[in-house]
């Protein structure tokens, strides 16, 4: 597998996106842990700043302040040089120290610690053997340890994001690390190509492109580059959305007339099930984690509005009362919520339901945002927000306090789906 | 003509009342405002009179592409939240009606797209709904089915770019297209 994934990146230098993402970071309230992330010993003469990339990592999250080590000399790299009383005058509660070696065989040692500053002891203690093009990677695993120990929940860092850039009339495909860096093209079109959906396994996307001059639901293998229909019925095919077992997916088809829910198989193989029935447009599936439900938009009621109903069908529950336009659904990780596009006074924003109470948060303040996207963790949702006429990625706290905004160099960027955990 | 076009009229509410569907009586709160007419682009096109003879060859000299025919007209303008065709268009889908019925080879797609505000699938399905809502009104006036298909592009390929209602008015709209264009 490793070698394919090789062959398969080297096979993607030449389609190697030009235009990486930028972070911009707003939060407003909420404790913030106090980190030291001193720069690793040897870490000058490598190709990367592991110390870097991991106090970006957790930066970027708005729940960490990064703590300047200016001053302290000699810097630590060694749990015998840590003097707790400099990083107690900071005001930091955790301290990071580490150190980078290269090995005989050209591979590089990243040996990092986790310290608690106010208890002076460790708090964790690991090393990586990599090869130097893995760098990038190790710095986000050791940010995810860091951030699972800090704060209990697991970290993202590790995961990847999809999304859709349009430049003029070419659109790409591409998939790039949780932090915008490492942006692959993996899929390039001179028609549109809507609503990606990983597997949940992560090999897999499932996308509707339009290059048959219809939109017709694909899915891609992302290590192999291979592609295959899944549903291509006359009519639209569109809105795939995986069942956890990653063996069928919930798509919109208008094979029988207007638009409704149907069960496909990932093989592309078998007659598709249909699992509404109604005059109305049923569209834009997300399945619960746990393979119950299916919530769905639908204008059966004469406003779109977000519905669920038993996975293979059944009657149907409105979930949404309030305004006129509730539509697009996903699930959280835990089931819980759904994040969901709202518009009210002819804006269109990211809204939260909690299931259990039916309580409705609206998170974002933008005109014409879309396609929200849970992070794994279900700390984040993901989303397309409209500035200065162009599409850019946006990313919003579950409790709507830290916002993120994932600039573009060029293009319209569109369409994003948050990665599983694993997944490479 | 306009006792075609009131059958017509008669036909497609009398379609929409049998239906369930929620947003085939949508009524059209602002028509006519604001939204661009292909049909008075073309002096005299309203008329319907401009259309030159239908037995031409759509080759070279095809009605079709001749600026003055009002066959060259290929645009359908919605309102917003609505897939009503408006009756500023009657006497360019009447013109392709006719086309179609005199032409037997001839075939057309109608292309269902919508402006960039709300999610893109729900759009994508908007889309297709204000598409057959054009193909209702050929199918009514005589032009068979199976010579008439739809697609939506719903949000992805606007006519006009910008966040105004002046560019939103000019990508809601169904487009047609003939078979070997």
């Amino acid at each position: 597998m490793r070698q394919l994934l090789a062959l398969f990146a080297a096979a993607l230098l030449s389609l190697q996106a030009k235009a990486q993402l930028s972070i911009d970071i707003t939060t407003s309230g909420g404790r913030q842990i106090p980190i030291a992330v001193v720069p690793f010993a040897g870490e000058a003469a490598q190709p990367l700043s592991v110390s870097g990339v991991v106090g970006a990592d957790l930066a970027r999250t708005g729940q960490f302040r990064l703590v300047s080590s200016a001053g302290v000399s000699p810097l630590p790299s060694e749990p015998s040089e840590v003097g707790f009383g400099d990083w107690q005058a900071r005001t930091a509660e955790a301290l990071v120290i580490g150190r980078m070696e290269r090995q005989a065989d050209g591979r590089v040692e990243v040996r990092f610690r986790l310290f608690d500053v106010q208890r002076q002891s460790q708090i964790a203690s690991l090393s990586y053997v990599v090869p130097a093009s893995q760098l990038r990677a190790t710095a986000h695993r050791i940010a995810d340890v860091i951030y699972e120990k800090l704060t209990g929940d697991r970290g993202v860092f590790s995961t990847r994001i999809i999304y859709v850039v349009r430049r003029a009339a070419r659109y790409e495909l591409q998939v790039a690390d949780a932090d915008g860096e490492n942006a692959q093209t993996v899929l390039a079109s001179d028609e549109p190509i809507l609503s990606p959906a990983w597997s949940p396994d992560g090999a897999q996307v499932a996308y509707v492109s339009f290059d048959q001059k219809r939109p017709v639901v694909v899915v891609q293998n992302l290590a192999l580059g291979t592609t295959r229909p899944v549903a291509s019925f006359r009519g639209n095919n569109s809105a795939p959305a995986w069942y956890p077992s990653g063996s069928a997916l919930a798509v919109t088809l208008t094979r029988d007339g207007n638009a409704q829910l149907y069960r496909v198989d990932a093989s592309g193989k078998g007659d598709p099930a249909r699992l509404t029935t109604n005059a109305g447009i049923d569209t834009e599936s997300t399945v619960s984690p746990d393979g119950k439900w299916i919530a769905f938009t639908s204008d059966r009621g004469g406003s779109p509005q977000v519905y669920r109903m038993p996975t293979d069908g059944g009657p149907a529950q409105r979930l949404t009362f309030e305004g006129t336009y509730n539509v697009r659904p996903r699930y959280s990780p835990d089931g819980k919520l759904l994040a969901f596009v709202q518009r009210e006074a002819g804006k269109f924003r990211i809204a939260v339901l909690e299931l259990s109470s039916g309580q409705v948060t609206v998170l974002t303040d933008g005109g014409l945002d879309d396609s929200p996207s849970f992070a794994p963790n279900g700390k984040m949702i993901l989303y397309e927000t409209k500035s200065g006429g162009r599409g850019q990625l946006a990313a919003v706290s579950v409790d709507g306090r830290v916002r993120q905004r994932l600039a573009s160099a060029a293009g319209d960027v569109r369409d994003p789906a948050w990665g599983p955990f694993g997944g490479r | 003509m306009k006792t075609i076009w009131t059958a017509v009229v008669v036909a497609i509410a009398l379609a929409a009342c049998s239906s369930k569907d929620p947003k085939k009586d949508v009524p059209v709160s602002e028509a006519g405002k604001g939204s661009p007419s292909s049909a008075a682009a073309t002096p005299g096109a309203g008329s319907g009179t401009a259309t030159k003879p239908v037995t031409q060859p759509a080759i070279a000299g095809s009605p079709l592409k001749d600026p003055k025919n009002i066959l060259s007209q290929r645009t359908v303008y919605f309102e917003y939240d609505s897939n009503v065709v408006k009756d500023e268009f009657r006497a360019l889908l009447q013109a392709h009606a006719k086309y179609l019925v005199e032409n037997r080879d001839a075939r057309v797609s109608i292309e269902g797209h919508t402006d960039e505000r709300g999610s893109r699938e729900y759009n994508l399905a908007l889309g297709q709904r204000r598409a057959e809502a054009v193909k209702r009104v050929l199918t009514v006036l005589g032009v068979p089915e199976a010579r008439v298909e739809t697609v939506s592009f719903g949000e992805e390929k606007p006519e006009a770019t910008g966040g105004s209602e002046q560019a939103w008015s000019k990508n809601r709209r169904g487009v047609l297209r003939y078979a070997g264009e």
